[in-house]
């Protein structure tokens, strides 16, 4: 059992009389790639967010190396650089050029030099292939190219975690496969990583853990082999039968 | 001088002559006034924006909590106020009322400041908490979610897109100041409107005055709006970008999207 980095417990959230999230229970240990799946509406999104505080979660606790973040001396903010996150609609920094975005944090989170901070962002943006365009504004860049800087940003501040809330979605079918083969990359080099996606055939072939979700529950959380041959509930089977109409693709 | 038969060009070209650097020092401090005005009232109107564009939280403990809302208030009502009267006015109760309560008498440049500063600051308040509430809220997340403190997230990402976005508005409001500040002329401040009037005076010709004072008006609210726009453009920045380490190939340049290539 690998040393646990983050542990949700009996999380709730609700948005005024809509409860959203009911005695939510699970952890992701070091160098895991756990898949979050399920419908639209179930919950994911709102898990991931209060993973970081962007929601304020209702109740429960979230514990990242056994320290409740919403302890009064957690230090929040270092937190949240340790524990990157990569949005559906990207959210890069629209008056920054790719580069900008990528060093921005390091310098005035982790109080990095400029030319320190410079030098890693090239890195990363080499890493996910978006070094020739450096200098680019995000309203120059095709969604791919986005995500792809998206990633890179995360990836800048070191993060021990990266959450991933449906980094394809919102992405033309021919530009999916370019930011897979990136997060395909980073779950094999060790990177522990907490995945929300539709894309079965991620789940299946590079995630260590799957975990499905409906109505705000956490139906069944398994090996990707049990979940996509012997679902054990099923809600999970119902799903599974309705998104795998097709074979999934493997990345 | 031109006599009773003179024509209306005879006595343009007259004023032109004689009271020309009265009508420029009349321009140049309507410009001064409604340009530091404008800053200032900017400024004003960041803060006040700022303020009123943040969520109040709870859990910031009761104390600031309340003392947050009354702050609020307090800034509702002096937008509400100064949006809703006249500026001849507030230059009126402004002026006479500093000097009755404190038995000074303002120099008329700093009185004029101060009054176009407050009217522009309770405008652009509202403008500029409208500008911050436009910025898409994913970006302030993926600041936030970075670390960055609220603070950051305001100054490195959400201000500089929301300043950009109602920099057409500011730019409104300077050329609104260049006109209104006309209105100051009630306090006696020496500005365009002030010293042609009292030149049309002087002679008994307001129409040949007018003429040139609203030549002049036009000529300073056109520059300025010209420059204006030329700072927008500039503040985009560049429609193409250079790809990264292509300096041996000088002529690699990418089109963004929607872009021109220029040359
Ligand atoms: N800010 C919010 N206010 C009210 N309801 C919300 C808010 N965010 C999400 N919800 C609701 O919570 C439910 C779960 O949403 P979400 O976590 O986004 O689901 P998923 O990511 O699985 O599609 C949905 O019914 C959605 O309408
Ligand atoms: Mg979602």
């Amino acid at each position: 059992m690998p040393e646990t980095i983050i542990e949700v417990r009996h999380l709730s959230k609700s948005f005024g009389d809509h409860e959203v999230l009911r005695d939510v229970d699970f952890s992701v240990g070091k160098g895991e790639v756990v898949s979050i799946i399920g419908s639209s509406g179930s919950g994911k999104s709102t898990l991931l967010r209060c993973m970081n505080l962007l929601e304020k979660p209702t109740g429960g606790e979230v514990l990242y190396h056994r320290r409740n973040i919403r302890d009064a001396g957690f230090d929040l903010h270092m937190y949240r650089a340790h524990v990157g996150m990569v949005f559906q609609q990207f959210n890069l920094f629209n008056n920054m050029t790719a580069l900008e975005n990528c060093v921005v944090g390091q310098m005035k989170v982790l109080k990095r030099s400029r030319a320190e901070s410079e030098k890693i962002a090239l890195d990363y943006l080499c890493k996910v292939g978006m070094d020739l365009y450096v200098h680019a504004k995000p309203r120059q860049l095709s969604g791919g190219q986005k995500q792809r800087v998206a990633i890179a940003r995360a990836l800048a501040m070191n993060p021990e975690v990266l959450l991933f809330d449906e980094p394809t979605s919102a992405l033309d079918p021919e530009m999916v496969g370019e930011v897979l083969a990136v997060m395909k990359d980073l779950a094999a080099s060790g990177l522990t990583m907490l995945v929300v996606t539709h894309e079965m055939g991620f789940a299946r072939d590079v995630c260590d853990r799957v975990v499905f979700m409906d109505g705000g529950v956490i139906v069944e959380s398994d090996t990707p082999e049990v979940i996509f041959t012997q679902p054990k509930h099923p809600r999970t089977r119902e799903f599974l039968a309705r998104v795998l109409q097709s074979e999934p693709q493997p990345v | 001088m031109p006599n009773a038969q003179s024509g209306f060009f005879e006595w343009v070209l007259f004023f032109i002559k004689t009271q020309g650097s009265l009508f420029l020092r009349g321009a140049g401090v309507t410009l001064l006034i409604s340009l530091t005005g404008t800053i200032a009232g900017f400024i004003i109107g960041l803060a006040v924006g700022y303020v009123r564009a943040r969520p109040l939280q709870k859990e910031d403990g009761a104390g600031r909590y309340w003392l947050m809302k009354v702050v609020r208030a307090i800034l509702g009502a002096y937008i509400e106020i100064f949006r809703s009267t006249p500026m001849i006015v507030q230059a009126m109760v402004i002026f006479y009322g500093i000097s009755a309560v404190f038995h000074v008498t303002l120099p008329y440049l700093l009185a004029g400041f101060i009054i176009v500063s407050i009217n522009t600051g309770a405008y652009l308040s509202e403008i500029v908490r409208g500008g911050i509430q436009s910025v898409d809220p994913g970006q302030q997340e993926a600041a936030l979610a970075i670390g960055m403190t609220y603070g950051q997230s305001m100054l490195h990402v959400v201000l500089p897109q929301a300043i950009r976005n109602i920099l057409p508005a500011l730019g409104n409001e300077f050329v609104v100041n260049i006109k209104d500040t006309s209105v100051l002329n009630v306090i006696a401040v020496t500005e365009l409107f002030y010293v042609s009037k009292k030149a049309a005076g002087t002679y008994y010709k307001y129409f040949e005055v007018f003429f040139i004072t609203s030549c002049v008006y036009f000529v300073m609210t056109f520059t300025v709006t010209r420059i204006l726009r030329w700072l927008e453009k500039k503040m985009d920045g560049p429609e193409n970008y250079v790809i990264h380490g292509s300096q041996t190939v000088p002529d690699v340049e990418l089109i963004g999207k929607g872009g021109e290539k220029h040359a």
